[in-house]
């Protein structure tokens, strides 16, 4: 659909529309922030800096950033969705099997497959939201665990293997584009993809619409029910291609793959800007609210802090960026409301 | 929705016939549970099954009183599983430094009270939504779990209090921590149903902005809230710790999930103002009976996922769709009676 978009002139459209909007809205302090850290942590041990730990720090963002463009959607309307670990654990085993029972399958089947199962998987969530009025949290906190329960069913003990795939599909994790990985160029097409979406396209602002105010986007003539609908759809394929990027760079998936992965992902939206209450958020926030945690992560390995001491760093200041940024967003809203009254 | 509809006669009794209708539906299949247990394994009815059965329990029945409070109030804890790590590793630390028992247990709750006051403040003071803060202090709490203890266990804890974690009332089936549960559920109940606290929780959980126009302290409630969820947690971490004789830092990962799980099941509103302990404790029950019974019939563990949250979305798209057919069997009776009138 929009693919042509931006696989036809990636590298035109995406960085004048990104750096626009980087310095206009609250992307703006996140970079700060992250530039802060990068300098300092650089500084020190100036090893942080090298190719392969920029490498590996940007595969391990990645998945994390492609499944929060997903959220990102959802959040935006008001709801949430905590399934997509299940349904990434669960695409990344069953692309894998179709892998190991078709020894010989094109590559991009396990993409189109993955995409669908995500997608089919969303649609529960999306029908039971949209048109069973479930609370999203319960939705989808239900569908966590039934999905995760399906992966175990199906997986019974087993799991996938790098020998059980064609070199060529774990190639594809490992490969890279003028020194960028590939999994990483990919993720950033969808960003790009789903940024440009949200922007400039009616059916995009839609989703801003529905999360301000539910009532007026009906009576707007917004078709409330099938774009939250689509939203969950849309957040559920996304993560069903994660899962299978997930396969590709791991080569090694049991039932277990990507729990817990839902609250990194919320993190990640939340850390970038997006809203939990609806209607406020970027597609880009997002995905440098997931490089943010990704650098926090390594800049601590990198300053050699104690190890145990690591994760409780990464929560404080997890905590520290979510308060900053509201208090912050306060205040500016209030001095507007104070200059509007004058 | 926007159909005209004689308000009255739906507005009053429908809150109140699907509360009382929730409550008798799971309680009812508390009962078929029990049943279909006893057919399925000759092991099920026996004390000593049913005991092991509730022991297993107790730390998410505990920490669900508490958030039933929470969410009746329109707002959730995510991080009460990790103040379960944290607390049971810094009883481990203490002990492991010889502190006296008494007082190493005394640590462990004032911890979880602190943690509690944490999230509170964080929420009321900052205006923080809970879901943002309880996320963040989930990676703070485990962290810091792990800051205490690293990898380590502490195991060699003392008969006397680890026969309190896993020991029978003399005498009777009864685990000796189901028994503090009850003591903790009945004040809970008594607290939510029967106290102007707990109805202002009510009335905070439906509409903040009238509850505090009302003259209610929002604030000052859900502060309290938010410790009480604290305390009750590091109180779970001390079960945890001796039921199990082992204070690790990943202990009771994951269990938030349980727990809200728990107190959707049991009615409660995920909006908030809406919801009944005995709801909770039934739908708690209800989960561990069903997860027991399946076990002793050799079903599969991963069908006890799957059942687990098929039930939960059930138990809310029941209601909905049947609210649904009912007002459109409204509907259509009242469009098919008296003609013209209305828009």
């Amino acid at each position: 659909m929009t693919t042509g978009l931006s696989t036809s002139d990636p590298a035109g459209t995406a960085p004048p529309g990104l750096l626009t909007r980087l310095f206009r809205a609250r992307e703006a302090s996140l970079i700060l922030i992250l530039l802060a850290l990068v300098a300092v942590t650089a500084a020190v041990n100036p090893r942080f800096l090298s190719a392969q730990s920029l490498r590996d720090l940007l595969l391990n963002v990645s998945i994390v950033a492609l499944v929060v463009v997903g959220q990102t959607l959802v959040l935006l309307m008001k709801h949430v969705d905590l399934s997509v670990s299940s349904i990434l654990g669960l695409t990344a085993f069953l692309s894998g099997s179709l892998f190991v029972a078709n020894p010989g399958m094109p590559i991009w089947l396990a993409f189109v497959a993955g995409l669908g199962i995500g997608a089919a998987l969303g649609a529960v969530n999306g029908l039971l939201v949209a048109y069973g009025r479930v609370p999203a949290l319960v939705a989808t906190l239900g569908t966590l665990y039934v999905f995760r329960g399906v992966d175990y069913a199906v997986v019974q003990g087993g799991q996938i293997t790098a020998s059980n795939l064609p070199p060529a599909f774990s190639a594809f994790a490992s490969g890279s584009v003028l020194g960028v990985p590939s999994l990483v160029l990919l993720v950033l097409a969808v960003m790009v993809i789903f940024g440009v979406y949200l922007r400039s396209y009616r059916s995009g602002r839609e989703y801003y619409a529905v999360g301000s105010n539910v009532e007026a986007a009906n009576l707007a003539g917004i078709n409330v029910g099938r774009r939250v609908l689509t939203g969950f759809v849309l957040s559920g394929a996304i993560a069903g291609l994660a899962g299978v990027l997930y396969l590709a760079r791991f080569g090694t998936v049991d039932a277990a793959a990507g729990t817990g992965l839902e609250l990194q992902v919320i993190a990640a939206a939340v850390v970038g800007g997006v809203a939990i209450t609806g209607g406020v958020g970027t597609v880009a926030g997002a995905g440098i609210g997931a490089l943010l945690l990704g650098v926090i992560g390594s800049a601590l390995v990198a300053l050699r802090a104690p190890a145990f001491w690591q994760q409780a760093i990464q929560g404080a200041l997890l905590l520290l960026a979510i308060s900053v940024d509201i208090v912050l967003a306060r205040r500016a809203a209030r001095r507007v409301q104070e200059r509007s009254h004058r | 929705m926007t159909v005209p509809q004689p308000a009255p006669p739906p507005a009053p009794q429908r809150p109140a016939r699907s509360l009382l209708g929730w409550e008798t539906t799971i309680l009812a299949l508390v009962a078929v549970a029990l049943l279909v247990g006893s057919t399925l394994s000759d092991a099920f009815l026996t004390g000593a099954n049913l005991s092991n059965l509730a022991s297993n329990l107790v730390e998410i029945a505990l920490i669900a009183l508490t958030m039933t409070l929470v969410v009746i109030a329109a707002e959730i804890d995510l991080s009460v599983a990790s103040i379960v790590g944290m607390c049971s590793a810094l009883l481990g630390v203490l002990w492991a430094a010889q502190v006296p028992m008494g007082l190493a247990i005394l640590g462990a709750l004032g911890l979880g009270a602190l943690a509690g006051l944490l999230n509170g403040w964080l929420v009321t003071r900052l205006g923080l939504p809970s879901l943002a803060v309880t996320i963040g202090t989930l990676a703070l709490y485990r962290g810091l779990a792990y800051a205490l203890l690293g990898d380590r266990a502490v195991a060699d804890f003392p008969p006397f209090w680890t026969n309190l974690g896993f020991g029978l009332v003399p005498g009777t089936q009864l685990p000796i921590p189901i028994v503090a549960f009850v003591i903790l559920a009945v004040v809970t109940a008594a607290l939510l149903h029967a106290t102007p606290f707990g109805r202002s929780l009510y009335a905070i959980g439906a509409n903040e902005v009238a509850a505090r126009f009302a003259g209610l302290r929002v604030g000052r409630t859900k502060l309290l809230l938010f410790v009480l969820s604290g305390l009750m947690s590091a109180f779970a971490a001390v079960v945890y710790t001796f039921r199990f004789s082992s204070a690790r830092a990943d202990n009771a990962v994951g269990l938030e999930l349980s727990v809200i799980a728990a107190v959707l099941l049991g009615g409660v509103s995920i909006f908030g103002g809406r919801g009944s302990v005995i709801g909770v404790i039934a739908a708690v029950f209800l989960i561990g009976i069903i997860q027991n019974a399946l076990t002793l019939a050799d079903v599969p563990n991963e069908i006890l996922t799957i059942v687990t949250g098929l039930l939960l979305i059930l138990s809310v798209l029941g209601p909905n769709l049947a609210a649904r057919v009912r007002a459109a069997r409204q509907r259509r009776s009242t469009l098919a009676g008296p003609k013209g009138g209305a828009p």
